[in-house]
């Protein structure tokens, strides 16, 4: 046991919403270690935010065992451990942008002068420059959710849950938050979680690539991506890439055929067109 | 990161104070216009159809009335609004208050809320002559307790409402930053509440003076406008009685008119707000 703490471990973790009865996770098992770039794909509805929610402390599980960074997902959540992007942006109406991302910046303590440098940063890696003074709802989709990236990341938090962030994207900011985004990685040497829906994505950025199925919600299989550091433009024209998407597809489709689940048909294709 | 892509969409420049308040002389255009057509067909059916006075005097004479009693009428109308906002500020803090009880400890808030919607039914308004003999019949404290009730219930549960309706995943956010109960309140339920609260205080500065006037109506301080109405009524002061109407309306009307201003600077974030510049 004296081997390296793993950032995140979960052991037969379920999960059961009370309300209808839905399983959304059952029997999870996964250790993510420091370092890691972990992406969870599957059919929409297969528990991807309920996963991060739980590990980030903001749904219990009703069995097994969530740890943090070798303590309690409480105690991570109250150690402020993990920056979080959810699904939706999530912006405060009565705060400008600039004040949206500064927020987890205030609520740590930091002084107005480093604040303010912080955010500049911030709006300038996701573009927003020009907009620090409007409110979110005078943004369009994409550039909330880009807020909401900038509010994840300004804290320097060693672990990231990302649901989706860059769903509402066009595919240039997309590929160019892609490779942002591990450069912060690589940089800042921290631990990822991020849920998407394209495969190409998830294989692209990952160190490995966890499928899940629907109905109940489970881990069906788990996809090495040993592509080399750093990935970059060439990264998308390797031959293993594709052998990789074609595999972590594969797991897809047979999650999929053995839930027969309505809805997950029909985003496992989705999913697949986005390539 | 040395390109700067041109931005797709330019910055909306931001509103001025004065803008954010205030609205361009078209805005207000149409309703000054409808406010003098409405003077002049007063003024002229009135006059032209040979209106009983007891039914409605020409509004000429109702303003002459008002002008030459001017410090008597104005002196009513302070007295009976100093007694209408004692209870609006009673009312609205002691509803701001309790409706914060209520969110902090929701038990507490389920237990009470179905006494609190009944109460609110309660024509609040028929207790005027009970609250006189509690305070005495010359003493403001009587009417402005009456007041003060009124605007309780609307501020309460409106406060409550905008408290309590928080998207989940605001305070999911919030707990993500390992925020406090207090601090979630600070940061997300109270600026959420805000514009319920505004809505409510409007309405509650409507309440305040009904309150205290109808107050008046069941007896007080000869110095109150209420009590001026009805003995002018009594006496068939007709222009007088109306006089003594303007001035109410008028204060009405001013009272409602600052609280709406400070909504907008208040919440000058709100879409509501902002949106009505463009
Ligand atoms: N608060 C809740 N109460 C009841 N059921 C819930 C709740 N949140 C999620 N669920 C259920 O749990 C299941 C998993 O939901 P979840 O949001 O985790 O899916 P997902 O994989 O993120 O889907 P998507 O890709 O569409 O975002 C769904 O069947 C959903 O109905
Ligand atoms: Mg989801």
């Amino acid at each position: 046991m004296s081997r390296r703490v793993s950032v995140v471990s979960l052991r037969g973790l379920s999960k059961e919403f009370s309300r209808g009865g839905v399983v959304a996770l059952q029997n999870i098992d996964l250790e993510i270690a420091p370092g890691e770039f972990v992406s969870l794909i599957g059919p929409s509805g297969c528990g991807k935010s309920t996963l991060l929610r739980v590990i980030g402390d903001l749904v219990e599980p009703t069995g097994g065992e969530v740890v943090v960074n070798g303590k309690s997902a409480r105690q991570a959540r109250l150690d402020r451990d993990y920056g979080i992007v959810f699904q939706d942006a999530v912006l405060y109406d009565w705060r400008t942008v600039a004040k949206n991302i500064a927020l987890p910046l205030e609520m740590g303590g930091w002084n107005r002068g480093r604040r303010r440098a912080r955010v500049g940063e911030m709006i300038e890696l996701v573009e927003l420059g020009g907009f620090e003074g409007h409110h979110p709802w005078q943004l369009s989709g994409g550039m909330q959710q880009r807020v909401s990236i900038a509010r994840a990341l300004s804290f320097d938090p060693s672990l990231l849950l990302m649901d989706e962030p860059f769903g509402a994207l066009d595919e240039m900011t997309r590929e160019r938050l892609n490779m942002e985004l591990l450069r912060i990685w690589e940089r800042a040497r921290s631990t990822i979680v991020f849920v998407t829906h394209s495969i190409s994505e998830a294989v692209f950025l990952s160190t490995r690539v966890v499928v899940m199925s629907a109905r109940p919600g489970q881990i069906t299989g788990v996809v090495e991506v040993d592509l080399p550091q750093p990935r970059n433009a060439e990264t998308r024209g390797e031959p293993r890439f594709f052998e990789l998407v074609t595999e972590v597809r594969e797991r897809l489709r047979a999650g999929g055929l053995d839930t027969a689940g309505e809805g997950g048909e029909e985003e496992l294709i989705a999913a697949e067109e986005g390539l | 990161m040395s390109t700067t892509a041109p931005l797709p969409v330019q910055p909306i420049p931001r509103g001025t104070l004065g803008r954010r308040v205030g609205r361009s002389l078209g805005d207000w255009a149409p309703a000054a216009l409808v406010f003098l057509l409405g003077i002049a067909a007063w003024e002229g059916l009135v006059r032209g159809l040979a209106v009983e006075r007891f039914l409605l005097p020409p509004l000429s004479d109702i303003l002459r009335t008002l002008w030459a009693d001017r410090s008597f009428f104005i002196d009513a109308g302070l007295f009976t609004f100093k007694e209408a906002l004692g209870g609006f500020v009673i009312g609205s803090a002691a509803g701001m208050l309790v409706a914060l009880v209520l969110a902090r400890w929701r038990p507490l808030g389920r237990a009470l809320m179905p006494y609190a919607i009944a109460a609110n039914a309660i024509p609040i308004i028929a207790f005027a002559p009970i609250t006189n003999n509690w305070f005495g019949l010359l003493n403001p404290a009587s009417k402005m307790a009456i007041a003060a009730v009124l605007c309780f219930f609307p501020v309460m549960v409106n406060t409550l409402r905008g408290l309590t309706s928080v998207p989940p995943s605001s305070i999911e956010l919030m707990r993500s930053y390992a925020a406090g109960e207090w601090e979630i309140f600070r940061r997300v339920r109270i600026p959420n509440a805000l514009p319920y609260v505004f809505t409510a205080l409007k309405v509650a500065t409507v309440l305040a003076m009904i309150g205290a006037i109808v107050g008046d109506y069941f007896g007080g301080s000869q110095e109150a406008l209420g009590i001026q109405i009805r003995r002018f009524a009594g006496i068939f002061a007709f222009e007088e009685a109306w006089a003594a109407i303007l001035v109410a309306s008028v204060l009405g009307i001013g009272f409602y008119a600052a609280v709406a201003i400070a909504e907008r600077l208040a919440l000058s974030w709100h879409p509501s707000v902002r949106g009505s510049q463009e």
